[in-house]
């Protein structure tokens, strides 16, 4: 597919994300789909975190702990230090970045179902360490966080002050997608560049990567890090929407989700955890009407559709042209 | 001839159990060197010493007089030194050509983040990866098979694509682990000729193998292993009249028939 199409493509989805969704939001009267979608962009960005580390070949179950950590930094740097929103995001982001270094140094050494057991616990580790701290105010959590401030650079104002909003749902909504967008583009540019490659050497084989000479330790923490980073930012942006972080904001079922995400989306496949995250909360949400039947038809659909699809929803032939579009 | 690469009385134990027993040697430039011996006798083990994917017990493996055992495995290929695999390791679901292209990681002069925002450095980088895949491709004689994928091709082609990653990679020294295992006459006289080849391009060959006829016809010297210990040291043609080696092969002298 030529440049000029995929040029098209990605118009066509800015236009859709940007102005068709919330003008159909707007005629319907469906308010609360913002936020479901706000949380789809978010989530999905974590979730595009976790796909990186399957692309190394790491089965990562620990997104939750770091979408924790990057929240409880904004939380206590918007109201205990009085730091502005827009700059605790990238603050968060950077802590998860170096903290999922320390970490990884020594765990990304495992392989296979035992790094994914270690992450696991990862997830269990964040919620009791922000339990105990005396700083993330135990299992009280912190609450009203203000809203984000106004941005602005050389006395310019960029972006409002969201208090002053009329629509706060809207500017979150753009908020995540504008970033979403930014995620996609750069994890795209990732993966189609030398990185990409080198990264699929080390997902198909660490000790052929090694007598080539890629010093794969660096760059597993490096992928890993990167991970980390997006999950911290997305977990951040989804706590200030409703302004308050609990230890339980994020849990072992949602680093499982984040998982999820990616393996229903499709491995891979960039956008999988684009597609994926919108699938699966969509999905639940619309299964709400089912009552108590809720969990055990989510559960059924999920486990049907990773065995019919194991290379997840993008493997769809409907699908096939633009994946052909995403391997150029 | 100068020496390119020195064994130093490498020893490895594996708790009790002695691998390699005080081996030293020194492998010329340019030279094909085959390290024989029969099963168990440690040559896997040194060659894992060498390319340091395994630690030394006690010794030294010096290349051009610097120490390189015991360091990290991509640090030694970035000195020179490069292995190929005894199982038909490669980058599966990559084409050839994109295998050999990936191989050529350790010639480029961009970091990572120059090949992320797509640098001058970092194109020309690729540019140059291309080019000198395509020549390495046409070298070995798999033009045609470039655009397949790597885990769709037959035995002796996986062999090939194996070298190329190797030679891709500039080396002075390729380790090559039993490149004539599982392979019928033809195809064996075909990679004999491969790896004479390889050796005209400024490459020093040293290679594990069991196969007797192809080591003799390949090989400038020959290393002989049995149970860890270097029993022999030699020409082909010396090493085929040997006493020592003869023994260790047939396991006894009185009905020795020769090799």
């Amino acid at each position: 597919m030529s440049k000029a199409s995929k040029l098209i493509y990605f118009f066509i989805f800015l236009v859709t994300i940007l102005g068709i969704v919330p003008w159909l939001i707007e005629i319907s009267g469906r308010w609360d789909y913002y936020y479901t979608l706000t949380s789809v962009a978010l989530l999905s960005i974590a979730s595009s975190g976790v796909w990186l580390t399957f692309y190394i070949g790491r089965i990562n179950i620990g997104q939750g702990a770091y979408a924790l950590a990057g929240g409880y930094v904004v939380a206590i740097l918007v109201t205990k230090y009085d730091v502005s929103f827009w700059l605790s995001v990238p603050i968060a982001g950077l802590f998860c970045s170096f903290v999922s270094m320390l970490i990884g140094a020594s765990i990304l050494r495992l392989r296979g179902v035992y790094f994914a057991m270690i992450t696991l616990v990862l997830t269990e580790v964040a919620k009791l360490t922000a339990m105990s701290l005396p700083i993330t105010n135990g299992a009280k959590g912190i609450s009203s966080i203000a809203l984000p401030g106004e941005l602005s650079i050389f006395g310019i104002s960029i972006i409002p002050d969201f208090s002053t909003l009329a629509n706060v749902k809207l500017a979150f909504y753009y908020v995540a997608v504008i970033l979403m967008i930014f995620v996609f583009a750069g994890m795209y540019r990732l993966v189609n560049s030398r990185i990409g490659h080198l990264c699929r050497s080390l997902q198909q084989n660490e000790e052929l990567a090694s007598s080539i000479g890629v010093n794969i330790t660096i760059l597993r923490i490096i992928a890993y890090s990167i991970s980390s980073f997006l999950g911290g930012i997305g977990g951040a942006i989804f706590i200030s929407i409703s302004q308050s972080v609990y230890p339980t904001t994020f849990q072992v079922a949602d680093s499982i989700n984040f998982m999820l995400n990616v393996f229903v989306g499709g491995m891979g496949y960039v956008f999988g955890p684009m597609i994926g995250t919108l699938f699966i909360y969509f999905g639940w949400d619309l299964l709400f009407t089912t009552g108590k039947y809720q969990l055990l038809i989510y559960s059924s659909i999920i486990i049907a559709l990773i065995l019919v699809l194991p290379n997840g929803l993008l493997s769809l032939r409907i699908f096939n042209k633009s994946n052909k579009r995403e391997a150029k | 001839m100068s020496t390119i690469l020195e064994i130093n009385n490498v020893t490895k134990k594996f708790g009790g159990l002695i691998a390699n027993n005080d081996i030293s040697f020194k492998v010329n430039k340019q030279e094909i060197l085959s390290v024989i011996g029969p099963n168990g006798a440690g040559k896997s083990t040194l060659f894992k010493m060498i390319s340091s994917f395994m630690k030394t017990t006690s010794g030294e493996v010096l290349l051009e007089g610097k120490r390189i055992s015991n360091l990290a495995p991509h640090i030694v290929a970035r000195m020179g030194v490069v292995r190929t695999f005894q199982e038909t390791t490669i980058f599966k679901t990559m084409t050839v050509r994109d295998n050999i292209i990936i191989s050529h990681h350790l010639r480029s002069n961009s970091n990572l983040f120059g090949f992320f925002i797509g640098s001058s450095t970092a194109r020309n980088d690729e540019r140059e990866f291309a080019r000198s895949a395509d020549e390495l491709l046409e070298f070995l004689s798999i033009t045609d098979i470039g655009n397949e994928l790597a885990s769709t091709l037959p035995q002796g082609h996986l062999r090939t694509l194996g070298i190329a990653i190797g030679l891709a990679t500039n080396p002075k020294i390729l380790l090559l682990d039993e490149p004539f295992a599982g392979m019928n006459h033809d195809e064996t006289m075909h990679m004999v000729d491969l790896v004479s080849s390889v050796r005209d391009r400024n490459v020093t060959v040293l290679l594990v193998e069991h196969d007797m006829s192809a080591v003799m016809k390949i090989s400038d010297r020959i290393v002989v292993l049995n149970f860890g210990e270097l029993i022999a040291e030699g020409t082909p043609k010396e090493i085929q009249e040997n006493k020592i080696v003869i023994e260790a092969y047939l396991g006894s002298e009185d009905d020795s028939i020769g090799l």
